[in-house]
């Protein structure tokens, strides 16, 4: 209860600096738990997101490469393949369903891609959930119709009765206009998977896009694969990727995920480490705080001894003083966490569809505030130490 | 049938500092002091005297060269530093010049502080003591806000609190004018009276030294101040 008071007198006798180093706090473990929480999240989302697929099958080229093109459509597609290979792959025994996609022309920034209706209707992007409307109707196949993602409908305002001309090529050129009206007849519901970032439209629309090669007008640019079951995946690997040299077989989409964070994982303990350095500096900003308020604290923790309080209290209460500075600041952390996950998340969804869970429990969420309160405990140290050393009668001026 | 030991017993007390020359100089050589149950005893004795570093000593506040002292019954100096703080917080109220108040903390949380690392912080005994003071009013106010002889009364408050057996004043009324001077010394008084605590008041000023019938020089108890003088 003492110690309380005298802690709670402490920190609004030092407000200024208890609120500086409070907030200096908040920005770090905001930061070093929004590095942690995002880093996690996406790894755990962008390995898991397969849309329903177990593979893709393309051109021959980089595995990476065709699961970014395919699946969260990014990057360029590695090239288009024969109606043959899909037609192949499709009757193929071991194949339980196969989508052909194809791609080559956005609208104002955000990827058309060509698929076929059968996509929304028996594909489960996640167990039990299929692709559903929020607006409208899926597109016929044999129509000029477009069936567009929530988040590309939101950023490009439209909704069902619109329509629009798509623009050749992957990236937004005004002058690449194509002639043909697509008319909007569906938006899909939020599904948070990188459909949603996509304007579809029937893969015949798509193929015989006025100044598109005619010569390539049954091509495709990849295959979504399901499998019948894991081993079928093992053996189309080996024959595609293997036994022969036209196609790759990207599978598991997972694990080839999984590779591209291994490869970027330098830049997640680059940035965990600033994390960590400006939890350093913060913990070191409260040493220096209470330090230097040491010389104002002396007549106090003078007369506190001379009322029978003992070395021990009052560097307790200066080592408690710094935790709980480091405890107000990552209660405040918490908010800075979720303004920047927010805007880190928004920025993800904008670029790849997909929405992390931004809020889910993390294990980030004990141990950044424990560890930072110990971490300004421990830095609450030197000053006890010098509150420790006050000599009492020096400081209990005057002498008679 | 056993009597109560003394609030005060102490017996051939010494402290010496270092001086910049390198030496130890003595600055208290007490051969024997007692101060009995409920007794006030003025020490009369001249700035620079020694007179803070004896009390200081008593209260546990400095440890001794050599020597014992007493405070009911348990040896000040034999015991550890953390057994000398627990002693002074439940045994002594100490009544400083400068009242050393806490100028963060409201009146009554430093009356509350008084008690505290003795006892347990008795919210009503500490309400009871400023109303006794005539402080009932100023709760909540910070010393800043009170007047010199309203900060006196605060700190008197604050001494007495914890019901110490032995109350120290070292020169109680240096920082107030004649009339708070006069009213403060009263207080400080009435109040040990009412709580049978024994009083032992340190100061230069004749008028604090008239209010009591109990008077001695300081310099007849430090004999390293007899051989000092010429």
């Amino acid at each position: 209860m003492t110690l309380l008071l005298i802690v709670r007198r402490s920190l609004r006798q030092h407000a200024l600096s208890t609120i500086i180093t409070a907030l200096s706090i908040a920005l770090a473990g905001g930061l070093l738990m929004s590095v942690w929480v995002v880093k996690e999240q996406s790894q755990r989302t962008f390995t898991q997101v397969n849309t329903g697929f177990d593979a893709v099958l393309g051109a021959r080229g980089s595995k990476l490469q065709l699961v970014l093109n395919s699946i969260f459509h990014l990057e360029a597609s590695p090239g288009n393949m024969p109606a043959s290979d899909y037609e192949y792959i499709r009757r193929h025994p071991a194949v339980k369903m196969a989508i052909p996609i194809a791609v080559g022309d956005n609208l104002r920034g955000y990827r058309i891609v060509g698929t076929i209706p059968e996509l929304f209707t028996r594909v489960e992007y996640t167990p039990g959930r299929h692709f559903a409307l929020a607006s409208g109707r899926f597109f016929d196949p044999a129509e000029k119709e477009a069936v567009v993602g929530s988040f590309a409908a939101r950023k490009l305002g439209l909704s069902v009765g619109d329509s629009f001309h798509p623009f050749h090529g992957l990236i937004y050129d005004a002058a690449n206009q194509h002639p043909e009206t697509y008319h909007v007849v569906g938006v899909l519901a939020p599904s948070n998977t990188p459909a949603d970032k996509v304007v579809w439209i029937p893969i015949h629309g798509l193929q015989t896009m006025t100044g598109h090669d005619p010569r390539a007008a049954t091509d495709v640019s990849a295959v979504l694969v399901q499998l019948r079951s894991p081993s079928a995946g093992f053996m189309l690997d080996i024959m595609y990727n293997k036994q022969g040299n036209r196609l790759t077989f990207a599978y598991p989409i997972g694990a080839i995920m999984a590779e591209l964070f291994q490869k970027i994982g330098w830049f997640d303990r680059v940035l965990s480490l600033v994390a960590y350095l400006v939890a350093l500096v913060s913990a070191a900003g409260v040493l220096v705080a209470i330090y230097n308020s040491m010389e104002s604290r002396r007549r106090d923790i003078a007369i506190l001894r001379a009322l029978g309080a003992g070395r021990f209290f009052i560097s307790g209460a200066i080592v408690f003083e710094a935790a709980l500075i480091g405890a107000i600041g990552m209660a405040l952390a918490f908010g800075a966490y979720v303004a920047i996950v927010s805007v880190v998340a928004a920025i993800i969804q904008a670029q790849t569809g997909v929405l992390i869970e931004t809020f889910a429990y993390s294990a980030v969420m004990l141990w950044a505030p424990l560890g930072m309160v110990a971490l300004c405990g421990l830095s609450g140290l030197l000053p006890a130490w010098k509150a420790y050393r006050t000599d009492v009668a020096e400081n209990l001026a005057p002498i008679s | 049938m056993s009597s109560a030991p003394a609030p005060l017993q102490l017996s051939g007390l010494k402290k010496s500092f270092t001086v910049p020359d390198g030496g130890r100089r003595t600055i208290i050589d007490v051969p024997g002091f007692a101060l009995g149950s409920g007794e006030h005893l003025a020490l009369r004795g001249e700035s620079g005297s020694g007179k803070t570093t004896f009390l200081n000593l008593i209260a546990g506040i400095l440890a001794p060269d050599a020597g014992s002292i007493l405070v009911g019954g348990s040896d000040m100096a034999a015991l550890g530093e953390h057994r000398r703080d627990l002693l002074r917080a439940s045994a002594i109220g100490y009544i400083f010049q400068t009242f050393n108040l806490l100028q963060g903390y409201s009146c009554l949380e430093n009356v509350m502080l008084g008690m505290t690392f003795g006892a347990r912080a008795d919210r009503a005994r500490a309400l009871e003591l400023l109303d006794r003071v005539g402080l009932s009013d100023r709760l909540r106010h910070r010393p800043r806000q009170l007047s010199s002889g309203q900060q006196q009364r605060v700190a008197v408050a604050r001494a007495l609190a914890k019901r110490p057996k032995l109350v120290l004043a070292d020169e109680p009324t240096g920082n107030l004018d004649r009339r708070n001077s006069r009213e403060a010394l009263e207080l400080i008084r009435e109040t040990c009276l009412e709580s049978g605590a024994a009083l032992l008041v340190v100061s230069h000023d004749p008028e604090v030294l008239g209010a009591f019938q109990n008077v001695r020089d300081f310099a007849e108890l430090n004999v390293c101040l007899k051989e000092a003088a010429p």
